[in-house]
């Protein structure tokens, strides 16, 4: 009896420990990158760092502004939603409401594999395709710039949009539709001012995961924005983002100087906007899962 | 000439970091193998998984790694070198010269890709780390400027490059082109040829509107579809098999000042004899005097079989001088 009482405790602990190792990552990522970055302002002044010049292997003297960054992250982002959130969203009604069940049965795993597919090969794609259909639409030398990381974070965030959204308008209780059937609606008009408006928080949070995974993402952007370290003044301009910095210059900057910790300063801002998405996104969910659940 | 001092000397360059393998192998493999470097610094996973099959095999493992402008002729090199020893495997990847002078420092490498020479800082930490690196120069480039083959401009000199990449110059036009805004490309801080191009040429900081690629690739891809654009590349990257420059890609000559004549890098006398201006050696490091399986490798490269892979690949043969001195560094008689 007690032995069988004591193994049942020793699996709750075990059990407890695993689902507990992951907030322990969490939080060991957290000081590792604030520990990290508050060194690199023993070399670099506080404000300087929110310059908008980055330059660590300058000629003379070395700069880590870091503004035109996250402007840069920003724009991509912003750009990639505005391009994904109509499209997501229009194939998620689609797919949830409108399409017969063998259309479903096509369109659901052709989205799941978009979701699969690498990000360096996307990356490629805006190098080959995207970049010079840009550069012949707007009649510029190279199609290396923010719009090109929109159309192709768009790409990665369509999957998730879609899905989540889908699971969303579904969640619709049918009560709603049939009542508004019952008052002589259209199923146009079902779908656009009853069904996605109840569904809005889903969709909302949909949103939200998908700036997250933009926001994220770094081969892509990488491969397809052209790097410049320039404050970006447009949708044309070239563009280099947190992630993409992080990814040229850690793999060789020297361990322990300026430059190193900086570049922890970097992922250190990088982390608080993703947690800061995350956050959002748990609130909306939560709150949906009050309304409908 | 930067092209006949001692592989120890002081440059102070740092070569690149990615990794794309070959022009006209494919830049997607290229790309995908890029991403392993980016992603993870992963050079060394993709190391130890070649570790493990020779490992099993018993063959003699000879592990390389370093300059991105050299991982495809050392590749070639490694190919041909395995195809006559079955009893040796030789591991090569990119990622840089300076991550591979760090992984000799580290006894991480047998030998150390690097198209510069090694520092006087890094051969410091060597020596306190008991690593006595030794050099040999197994090829010569001639770094090339790039330009849209449609560009109508043939020649450049030093002084006019460099105020292009220091922003300076912004159009075409200035520099008896079109009228078109000049498009910038170069690699990232973290590359060699970056360094090296700086300190050679830009003298100064590069203007931030300039493009960071991420290899030699991935500028060659880009300046082919670029009308405006202009890009610095190891020469074997900008002409194919034959020696001829890649479709849509022109090569500059490059002069040495306004009263000098433009040279172009495509002829071997040039960059043999130091004429153009971005003539560089390219150098492999060991730690004490290579033996065994390390040396035949390197005596391999250096032998005319492995100088014709290197004109193969588009870079030039070395000069007598060099073969003297990699002798008398390898401890060979004549």
């Amino acid at each position: 009896m007690m032995l069988s009482r004591l193994k049942e405790k020793a699996i709750h602990f075990l059990f407890f420990l695993t689902a507990f190792s992951a907030v322990v990552i969490l939080a060991g990522i957290f000081l590792m990158l604030v520990l990290n970055a508050i060194r690199a302002f023993e070399d670099v002044g506080f404000w300087d760092f929110f310059g908008t010049r980055w330059n660590p292997s300058a000629y003379g003297e070395p700069s880590y502004g870091i503004v035109q960054m996250i402007v840069s992250t920003f724009m991509t982002t912003l750009g990639a939603m505005l391009i994904a959130v109509p499209l997501g969203v229009g194939a998620a009604a689609y797919i949830a409401e409108v399409a017969s069940p063998r259309v479903r049965e096509i369109l659901k795993p052709a989205i799941e594999i978009l979701a699969g597919i690498p990000s360096v090969v996307i990356g490629f794609l805006g190098i080959v395709l995207v970049g010079p259909l840009i550069a012949d639409v707007f009649g510029l030398s190279s199609g290396l710039n923010a719009l090109n990381g929109s159309i192709l974070l768009a790409v990665m965030a369509l999957p998730t949009i879609i899905s989540v959204s889908e699971d969303a308008i579904r969640a619709v209780p049918t009560e709603y539709k049939e009542a508004s059937y019952a008052l002589g609606a259209s199923r146009w008009t079902t779908l656009v001012r009853v069904t996605i408006p109840a569904a809005f928080q889903g969709i909302a949070a949909s949103v939200v995961l998908g700036v997250g995974r933009a926001v994220g993402e770094t081969m892509t952007v990488l491969m397809a924005t052209g790097n410049a370290t320039a404050m970006p003044h447009g949708f044309l301009d070239s563009v280099r983002t947190l992630t993409a910095t992080i990814a040229i210059e850690l793999g060789e900057v020297p361990y322990g100087t300026a430059h190193y910790y900086a570049l922890f300063a970097v992922g250190a801002v990088l982390f608080i906007i993703t947690l800061g998405i995350n956050l959002v996104a748990e609130m909306i969910t939560a709150k949906h899962r009050r309304l409908t659940g | 000439m930067g092209i006949s001092r001692s592989p120890l000397g002081d440059e102070v360059t740092l070569e690149g970091f990615g990794m794309l393998r070959s022009a006209r192998g494919g830049l997607l493999v290229g790309m995908v193998l890029l991403s392993v470097t980016v992603a993870g610094c992963g050079s060394r996973d993709e190391e130890e998984g070649r570790v493990a099959p020779s490992g099993k095999t018993g063959k003699v493992l000879i592990r390389i790694r370093g300059s991105d402008t050299l991982v495809n002729l050392v590749q070639r090199l490694a190919e041909e070198f395995m195809k006559k020893r079955s009893d040796i495997w030789v591991a090569v990847t990119g990622g840089g010269s300076g991550t591979g002078i760090a992984a000799l420092i580290n006894k991480e490498v047998d030998i150390a890709d690097a198209s510069r020479a090694m520092k006087s800082k890094e051969i410091k930490l060597a020596k306190e780390r008991g690593v006595e690196p030794v050099g040999v120069v197994i090829a010569l480039d001639g770094l090339a400027i790039i330009v849209n083959e449609s560009l109508p401009i043939d020649s450049l000199t030093l002084e006019q490059l460099g105020r292009i990449y220091r922003g300076e110059i912004k159009r075409w036009s200035e520099v008896g082109g079109p009228d078109m805004e000049i498009s910038l490309y170069g690699r990232t801080s973290a590359s060699g040829t970056f360094v090296y191009f700086r300190d050679k040429v830009v003298k100064g900081d590069y203007s931030p509107r300039m493009k960071g690629m991420i290899g030699n690739s991935h500028i060659v891809e880009a300046v082919k579809k670029d009308k405006a654009g202009i890009g610095y590349v190891g020469i074997g990257y900008a002409v194919d098999e034959k020696g001829r420059v890649e479709a849509a890609l022109k090569v500059l000559r490059i002069a040495k000042d306004a009263s000098s004549p433009a040279v172009t890098p495509l002829k071997v006398e040039n960059v043999k004899e130091g004429l153009y201006p971005l003539a560089r050696p390219l150098y492999q490091f060991t730690n004490g005097k290579p033996k065994g399986a390390i040396l035949e490798f390197i005596r391999f490269e250096l032998s005319e079989e492995g100088q014709k892979i290197v004109t193969k690949e588009g870079f030039y043969p070395i000069t007598p001088d060099h073969m003297k001195a990699n002798k008398k560094v390898l401890g060979l008689s004549e």
